[in-house]
């Protein structure tokens, strides 16, 4: 190259060299990068959870009927604790965001709050998760039955001694307690072989790897924000002048959000 | 040169395209949308209408965390196209995927 094209291109093309075609810093590029390949995994699993759905449609449980527990409320609230998950989630987004838009200007005090708050929507997170497993762990009082005709017949606390069977028939009476008298097996809760929400104990294997990956993912977020937050509390990004760290931890944390967003509908909402 | 000129120019746009103001806007708009589909789960919407309704607005809501939030929508147009482009094979993939196990759920035993 003779008349030194590094710095000036010879035609208009961007990709003649001369200059960043993607406009972006390495740093960044590769946070995108591994967050492609992390959206390809979560991709897969929910994929994965679509496809034996489909596979098992008289037998998968309706979300609705499974998750339907809110705090200090007796009754049934299907989705109004997911959707509270999801509004922390958002609000540690948008926390996190705040967060970048002061590094921009180098507004440490700024960028400290944002982010000590959006530590505080993951730990508020991931604390409801861990309230959510509790419950879908320990399952109802009665649980549900697997009748001598192989069958399967959930029972429902504010009913009791009715059965409810997946198709939306239901005995109750005497009949109910001749079939609970001859029942083989009574399940209570949920584990890794078999659940009281349906008879398909890839429900709860589905249920403890996806929502437990995703939480994996937001836990290992809090940390890399904590660590982040004390680099920025020693002013350590004060003295590169370079708040870059701060937008590619805020790009991994909306990627969780983003992820829980699709885990919300595919898992909870259809 | 003209092209660095450029990229800082409109690195400099991107920065004041996303202000304090619009990040307050793009959550007032997941939240609602969140709060619409809780909504309409408990309405005697048909089921098939209902589930198309959620698919629609679950990628309306990661347009806006993944234009606006992750910042995509300012970036330049080939690195968008990078990054968005290997998605295809995600619709492929579920486009097979359960079309194969509604295959296997019909087929008796």
């Amino acid at each position: 190259m003779a008349n030194h094209s590094a710095v000036t291109p010879s035609s208009g093309n961007i990709w003649d060299g001369g200059s960043s075609p993607f406009s972006v810093r390495w740093g960044k590029m590769y946070m995108w990068i591994f967050l492609v390949s992390d959206a390809f995994t979560f991709s897969s699993l929910l994929i994965a959870y679509g496809t034996m759905r489909h596979r098992f449609p008289e037998v998968w449980p309706k979300p609705g009927d499974v998750f339907t527990h809110f705090p200090f409320i007796h009754g049934h609230v299907p989705l109004m604790y997911v959707g509270l998950m999801t509004f922390i989630l958002i609000m540690s987004s948008v926390t996190m965001v705040l967060a970048v838009d002061a590094g921009h200007s180098l507004k440490r005090k700024s960028v400290l709050k944002w982010l000590g708050l959006t530590i505080v929507g993951g730990f508020m997170f991931l604390g409801s998760q861990a309230w959510e497993w509790y419950h879908f762990i320990k399952g109802s009082e009665q649980g549900a039955y697997v009748l001598a005709d192989g069958r399967y017949a959930r029972t429902d606390d504010l009913e009791p001694g009715v059965l409810k069977f997946h198709d939306g028939s239901v005995v109750e009476g005497a009949e109910a307690q001749a079939l609970i008298a001859g029942s083989v097996k009574n399940i209570k809760g949920a584990n890794l072989t078999e659940n009281e929400y349906g008879n398909v104990p890839l429900f709860g294997n589905f249920f403890f790897f996806i929502t437990g990956f995703h939480g994996f993912h937001v836990f290992s977020g809090v940390v890399i924000n904590i660590i982040v937050f004390i680099l920025v509390y020693q002013g350590f990004l004060d003295r590169k002048k370079d708040y870059e760290l701060v937008e590619k931890v805020g790009l991994y944390w909306h990627f969780v959000d983003l992820v829980w967003v699709f885990v919300f509908t595919f898992f909870y909402l259809v | 040169m003209h092209h660095e000129v450029v990229s800082h120019a409109s690195e400099e746009k991107a920065h004041s395209a996303l202000n304090t103001k619009m990040i307050w806007k793009v959550f007032w708009i997941l939240l609602g949308i969140t709060l619409f589909e809780v909504g309409i789960s408990f309405t005697a919407i048909p089921h098939t209408i209902l589930i198309w309704t959620f698919v629609a607005l679950t990628l309306v809501k990661a347009y806006y965390i993944v234009g606006y939030f992750m910042h995509m929508k300012f970036e330049a147009v080939p690195f968008q196209w990078a990054i968005l482009l290997p998605f295809i094979l995600i619709v492929y993939l579920i486009v097979i995927a359960l079309y194969e196990g509604t295959v296997l759920g019909l087929i008796p035993g």
